[in-house]
Formats: structure tokens, C-alpha cells, sequence
């Protein structure tokens, strides 16, 4: 479990290296995502070849412990509403109004868009992939 | 108080112990709560957790910094917990792959509804310049929009709290939004949970569908990545 644990530290540690040194628009975390894809891209290759799978599934196994409480690292940061309770009680309404307009909104065009070009170009030979009973 | 209880305050007080513990404890009141309601949107358990431990620390007169020294170390795995979301997209690969222009197209329109539709609502509802600089990252995950804010000179504690609301509204709207319109696609619902409401959404995701979770997932990243870029441009255009 600790190699596997050192190893997702590891991309994470690489992703805001990279992104502070080069000053790129990106998350450190973001990156580290993509490295950790690349990692476990390698470790299944080589294992293809006859090698051993590096660690088994240790990393697949502290990944799903950490995604599987994913709601409880937002706390603390929610939690950080203490300290705005003034702009709040200024523009609480306004604000929350705007958030729950816009966060609909976003759902509602982002779900369009993918169902309406998926249907169009990738779906002619997936029939599985749906399930709407439209 | 008496005396020896006011010793051990003092004492608990003052150690990162106990609000960390207190953190895990009234979440896993709330996440508890969430399952015994068979995961019902509205007892979502940021939501629950984040007001309980709001007033534990008015109660206690606990400043936010006292509780951030103990909740810090659940606040850290956030970042290791985005670099994971790559064990789901690895897993599912075959299946992203197939829908790489949906998921483009719908990112493209997702981020700049979230971004505009903020923004115009609170402009229209009289909000300041001030506050809508803090509100226009609010649909990407915090830690990247609270450095958006800082480079354009607003307020990043504020669009925290924004970005945690968005996240739990998000959270909260998602399923019966979705099966209201009869989208039983996994990829898109969790696509635009994602896109929407960053993390929380896909915590949710995660909660109703593995698909859905792994698209939530690299919506998130994606949206955190475009979301980094148009925010500037649109508040340069809009609000000089």
C-alpha cells in the first residue's frame, strides 16, 4: 500500500513542479492525473510482456479509498464560509440565485451538447452506450 | 465552566486533534445520514457537515484558522485525490475514447454557460465588480479557483465559499434535473456533473454511477484546465 500511496504523491509533486516552473494555466493535481495515466499505461505494457504487474493493484486500491470519500475533503474548505458571513448576508440572495441559475444552465447545455453530437457521430455502432427511453 | 473542564479546553483547543476529529465525526454523521436516506440529493453530506461544523465553531467562538490547523490535513489529500481520478479514466479509456468530440464540444459550451450565466444573473441582481471577479471561477475545483481570483485581483477566500456552493448546488440538482429530462447516458449526465460543479459533482457521480463518476472526473480536470483560461479573457471583455 505505501508504494502505491508514494507513487500518486509522486505525480502530484511532478504536476505542480512542472506547472510552476514552466507557469502553465493548469493545475499541479491536473497534471498529476495525466502522469498517473501514463504510469499505469507503462505498468499494464509491461506486463503485457511477460514482466510482473508492478505492485498489483495497489495503486487501483488506495485510488478507490480516496475516491470513495471524495465529498469529505470539500469540508474544510466549506467550512471556510465563517469567515465571509458578511458578504453574505450582503449579497446572499443575489448570489445564490446567480448559482443556482447558472449552475443548471451549465448542466442543462453541457448534457445537450454531448447527447446531441453523440448520437450524431459516435453512437451508430454502440447501440449499448445509451439507455434514454427517448 | 469549572475549572479542570476549562484546563482540558484550553488544552484541546489549542491541538490541530481535535478539530480534525471533530471533522471526520460530523461527516460521518452526515455521510450516514445520506445512506439511510438512500443517498437522497437533498441530504447531501457536505451540505450537512459544512453547517454543523459552521455552528460547532460559532458555539465554541473557534476562529477558522484554529479549525483549518486541524482540518488541513483532510483538506491536503484533495490534491491526491484528483491525481486517482486518472485509475477510473485509465479503466474506462475504451469509453472515453469514443466520445472524444461530445466531450470536447460539451466542455467548450459547459465552462462559458457557467462562467456568463454567473455572472450576468449577479450583474443584473446589482452584485459589485469585486464580488463577481470572486464569482466567475465558482464552477471549477477550489484550489484552482481560488488562484484565478488571485491573479485578477479579487478575493480568493470568497470564491471559495462560492466554489462549495456551487459544488453542493450542483450536487443536489444533478439526478433530479437528469431523470426529470430522461437522460439515462451515464457519460453525459456525469460529463455535465463534472463541468458544473467540479468536485462535489463528482462525488455525487461516484454515488450513482461508476460511468458517471469517471466522466465527472475528467470533466473536472478538463474544466479546471479551460476554465483557468477563459475566466481572465471574459472578465478583461466584460468588466474592465
Amino acid at each position: 500500500m505505501l508504494p502505491a500511496v508514494a507513487v500518486i504523491l509522486f505525480c502530484q509533486l511532478a504536476g505542480e513542479a512542472v506547472v510552476r516552473a514552466a507557469g502553465l494555466p493548469l493545475p499541479g493535481p491536473v497534471l498529476g492525473m495525466a502522469l498517473l495515466f501514463l504510469l499505469l499505461v507503462a505498468r499494464d505494457q509491461l506486463a503485457a510482456r511477460g514482466a510482473r504487474r508492478l505492485g498489483g493493484n495497489a495503486i487501483e486500491n488506495v485510488g478507490r479509498v480516496l475516491l470513495a470519500n471524495l465529498s469529505l475533503l470539500f469540508v474544510p474548505a466549506g467550512v471556510g464560509v465563517v469567515q465571509r458571513l458578511d458578504v453574505l448576508a450582503r449579497y446572499g440572495l443575489p448570489l445564490i440565485v446567480a448559482l443556482v441559475v447558472s449552475t443548471v444552465a451549465a448542466l442543462l447545455v453541457a448534457v445537450g451538447v454531448f447527447r446531441l453530437l453523440a448520437r450524431r457521430f459516435s453512437e451508430r455502432m454502440e447501440p449499448e452506450a445509451g439507455g434514454e427511453g427517448l | 465552566m469549572s475549572d479542570p473542564i476549562f484546563a482540558l479546553w484550553v488544552y484541546l483547543s489549542k491541538t490541530p486533534l481535535l478539530w480534525l476529529t471533530v471533522t471526520l465525526a460530523v461527516y460521518c454523521l452526515a455521510d450516514w445520514f445520506s445512506q439511510a436516506t438512500g443517498r437522497h440529493p437533498l441530504a447531501n453530506p457536505v451540505l450537512h457537515a459544512v453547517w454543523i461544523l459552521a455552528l460547532l465553531l460559532a458555539i465554541t467562538g473557534t476562529g477558522y484558522k484554529t479549525y483549518f490547523d486541524g482540518a488541513q490535513f483532510v483538506h491536503f489529500l484533495l490534491g491526491p485525490a484528483t491525481v486517482a481520478l486518472a485509475i477510473p479514466l485509465y479503466e474506462h479509456r475504451d469509453k472515453v475514447l469514443r466520445v472524444l468530440l461530445p466531450m470536447t464540444a460539451a466542455l467548450l459550451c459547459g465552462s462559458l454557460t457557467a462562467i456568463l450565466s454567473a455572472l450576468l444573473v449577479a450583474h443584473l441582481l446589482g452584485v459589485p465588480r469585486a464580488v463577481l471577479i470572486a464569482l466567475a471561477p465558482k464552477s471549477v475545483t477550489a484550489a484552482v479557483a481560488m488562484g484565478i481570483t488571485q491573479s485578477l485581483g479579487g478575493d480568493p477566500a470568497l470564491t471559495a465559499v462560492l466554489v462549495i456552493l456551487t459544488g453542493i448546488t450542483g450536487g443536489i440538482v444533478v439526478t433530479p434535473l437528469m431523470n426529470a429530462l430522461g437522460i439515462g447516458d451515464w457519460r453525459a449526465r456525469g460529463f455535465a456533473a463534472g463541468i458544473a460543479a467540479h468536485g462535489i459533482g463528482t462525488a455525487r457521480a461516484f454515488q450513482v454511477h461508476p460511468i458517471a463518476g469517471t466522466f465527472a472526473g475528467i470533466a473536472m480536470g478538463l474544466n479546471a484546465l479551460l476554465t483557468a483560461i477563459l475566466v481572465p479573457l471574459v472578465i478583461r471583455w466584460l468588466l474592465p
